[in-house]
């Protein structure tokens, strides 16, 4: 019996053994590219690669590819990955694995995007950062973090700082959550692009070009954005001037923007701060350049906008980037901003869309001010072109968005 | 009482057995597969068959030895446009080695490493074995290798490249498709050129069928599309054949670029997924402050190009094995672009 029970625990213990995940630590020093590397691809799934406190020099890109695991550092202004002699690779870090959870650590001056995550389910960045220290330039990389073609997205206390692009990108995905983060001095500070289900809650997005941007565009394997829900952000001073690489879509992002959103089908934005954003508050516009393809709806549709508070926006509107709004305003814009181009049947009266829907939103006069720029008659019949200010002629019964849930369990 | 225990001791014990269970290691070096006779010449055994594609990717001017083993009584089906179906137990060994001297190759390679794909149950696996210094041997390495190379090239210059041996992970940046690893070369319309083997010269695809490596073959062979190099073919048909080979590994639907939905694969015919008049989505200082991957008829201000001229990592393309320009190839995409309308 005694020696039975022996057994057990001997046996249960290699059966727990077996399952309990393993911490690799890493430290600072010579040949940190292959080290974390090596970890990177010998990792068992579950288990924790950490690196402790301190400045990595890494010369080329690193990578993970195994499902469930952890890559964690002491800090976000603790472990630092600096990139700033980079050799090769297009990016700092890429993760193609599932379930996987980087945090508290930064990435620093990589020479192209910094950490770029395809194909996942399931990816959480907690408490990153990922900075570009010269500050705003068009050398830097595009992307801070970037998510692509993933699904259960989680960016939570992350800072971005100085991307080409945008600081935090999610594109062609599904199933996002990204909150309590900052983003700074990049030309978007946060980007949902051909997406699904997104929430963009309790972020700051500040001294960008352009704040927050809702984008959807054409010619992509996923399109057609939509249910995004855009609640409780500040949204203030976005005042750098737009340093993208001409060519770049978000190099069409006019100085001084609050929220944007292009195309999609189904956005809320609800109790935003908006402040301080030369162009305008909130931006909602069609996707206007030229394309082929005949799956992409380049119209806005039911884009619904209360509660937000806006003031001393549309001071100073960009005349090279959003000429038609500083010609039709007279360089001082409202807070609010459509660009009024609808489908034919609408515009000639035989059809009726809500594409923007208005609640009540607060300005510092109390009334909240909005611009239809009418630009179909703009461009089709200019003679009869009438910008349109009536507030309510956009109140409306609002939309309602199911709450996001991830499927991963991380 | 005690039975019931040692029910439960036999379920853990199988639960811990299958737990611990893990896949079998690959070989720590290269000379303990036994495919070569003479592997410092890179010299094949009898089972172990050497072959060459028709459009090769661009790497750094790397000379390829390229090699294929398939178990014993086991033979890979024929296909035009997809990799032949090999069977499990296949190794495709491929050799990366620069010139002394590019004029004359008799003074020998510098061998610098040697990338296995294996196919097992669940697909291919990666491998690379870094050689020595002595070139003795190689040896396995997942993380990768940095190598500073110099040769002499066809104009009698001096060269540089730091080369980069990929670890395991950007093995799969190219070599995955749809979650899958594959090979990229050993396909119909690469493999229908002729061999010098020990034997005599030979038709590549006709050689491995007449051995028995190679089933389903159609007869009479599908001609090739055009080989990029050979100017005996039109334009246009030899810049495809080069994008289709150095950017379609990722520029096709399910590869690591799928997101840009730009895609260069030979069988592509929408001018906007090909890049014309496409506005980059994703591209950063990719796009060189210009508005498209192909403007027709400009070159000069096409992405496309612009990155090929690039040795830049944050700009260049392909994202890897290249550091240098393709020298060659500039002037063919060029011509190519110029006369698109």
């Amino acid at each position: 019996m005694k020696i039975n029970k022996k057994i057990i625990y001997f046996m249960a213990f290699i059966f727990i053994s077996n399952f309990s995940y393993g911490k690799i630590i890493i430290e600072p020093g010579p040949n940190a590219y292959d080290r974390i590397q090596e970890a990177l691809i010998l990792a068992e799934p579950y288990e924790n690669i950490h690196l402790s406190s301190g400045y990595y020099e890494i010369e080329d890109g690193l990578s993970l590819d195994i499902d469930n695991v952890t890559l964690s550092g002491d800090g976000l202004d603790k472990t630092i990955l600096s990139f700033k002699n980079q050799k090769s690779g297009a990016e700092g870090l890429l993760v193609t694995s599932n379930g996987v959870t980087l945090s508290d650590f930064a990435v620093e001056d990589t020479i192209g995007d910094a950490i770029v995550v395809k194909k996942a389910n399931g990816i959480r960045f907690l408490r990153v950062r990922v900075e570009w220290t010269d500050g705003p330039k068009s050398s830097n990389g595009a992307y801070g973090l970037y998510p692509v073609e993933s699904k259960d997205v989680l960016i939570d206390s992350c800072i971005a700082i100085g991307a080409s692009d945008a600081g935090i990108y999610v594109g062609q995905s599904e199933r996002i959550k990204v909150i309590n983060s900052e983003a700074k001095f990049n030309v978007a500070g946060i980007e949902i692009e051909n997406s699904y289900f997104a929430e963009v809650t309790n972020n700051i997005a500040h001294h960008n070009t352009g704040g927050i941007l809702i984008f959807d565009l054409p010619n992509l394997p996923q399109q057609g954005g939509h249910d995004i829900l855009v609640k409780n952000n500040k949204v203030i001073n976005n005042d750098t001037p737009n340093f993208a690489p001409e060519g770049n879509i978000v190099g069409k992002t006019p100085n001084g923007t609050g929220i944007m959103v292009m195309a999609n089908e189904k956005v809320i934005l609800e109790e935003n701060y908006i402040s301080g954003n030369a162009t305008a508050g909130i931006l909602v516009v069609s996707y206007l350049d030229e394309y082929e393809d005949d799956n992409y709806n380049p119209l806005p549709n039911k884009i619904f906008i209360r509660n937000n508070q806006l003031n001393n926006n549309g001071f100073e509107v960009d005349k090279v980037r959003a000429e038609p709004i500083a010609l039709l305003t007279k360089n001082k814009a409202p807070e609010i901003i459509w660009d009024g181009v609808t489908s034919f049947p609408e515009w000639i009266g035989l059809s009726k869309q809500q594409r923007l829907i208005l609640g009540s939103n607060k300005t510092k006069d109390k009334k909240t001010d909005m611009i239809n720029l009418n630009l179909m008659t703009y461009a089709l019949l200019p003679w009869f072109h009438k910008i349109k200010e009536d507030y309510d002629d956009y109140i409306g019964e609002g939309i309602s968005l199911a709450e996001v849930n991830f499927k991963t369990k991380w | 009482m005690v039975i019931k225990y040692s029910k439960f001791i036999s379920f853990l014990f199988l639960i811990t057995l299958i737990g611990s269970v893990s896949y079998a290691e690959p070989h720590k070096q290269l000379s303990d597969y036994n495919f070569f006779k003479d592997i410092k010449n890179q010299i094949p055994r009898d089972e172990t068959v050497p072959y060459k594609i028709a459009n090769p990717l661009f790497s750094d001017y790397s000379h390829k030895f390229r090699f294929v083993h398939i178990p014993l009584n086991t033979a890979a089906e024929y296909s035009y446009n997809n990799v032949f179906n090999f069977p499990v137990g296949t190794t495709i060994i491929k050799t990366f080695a620069y010139p002394i001297d590019e004029r004359n190759l008799d003074k020998g390679f510098l061998l610098l490493e040697t990338r296995l794909l294996i196919k097992n149950e669940n697909g291919w696996i990666p491998l690379s074995y870094i050689w020595n210094n002595e070139q003795t041997n190689a040896f396995l390495k997942y993380t990768g290798h940095t190598f500073n190379v110099s040769w002499i090239s066809n104009n009698g210059q001096e060269k540089y490249v730091r080369y980069r041996a990929p670890n395991v992970n950007q093995c799969k940046t190219c070599h995955e498709i749809n979650n899958k690893i594959q090979p990229i070369g050993p396909k119909g319309r690469n493999m229908n050129i002729n061999f010098f083997y020990p034997s005599g010269e030979a038709n590549q695809i006709d050689f491995w069928h007449d051995k028995g490596l190679l089933n389903n073959i159609p007869k009479p062979l599908k001609e090739n599309p055009a080989i990029w190099d050979d100017t005996k073919y039109e334009i246009n048909e030899r810049a495809r054949s080069y994008l289709d080979a150095n950017c379609a590994h990722c520029h096709q639907r399910g590869a690591s670029a799928s997101n840009s939905g730009f895609y260069l694969n030979i069988e592509e015919n929408n001018s906007s997924i090909l890049g014309i008049y496409k506005t980059p989505v994703a591209a950063g200082r990719g796009s060189g402050g210009l508005k498209y991957i192909i403007d027709p008829g400009k070159p000069a201000d096409s992405i496309l190009l612009y990155r090929m001229l690039s040795t830049d990592p944050g700009v260049m393309m392909p994202e890897l094995s290249r550091n240098l320009q393709h020298e060659e190839a500039i002037p063919l995409i060029r011509e190519w672009i110029s006369q698109l309308k």
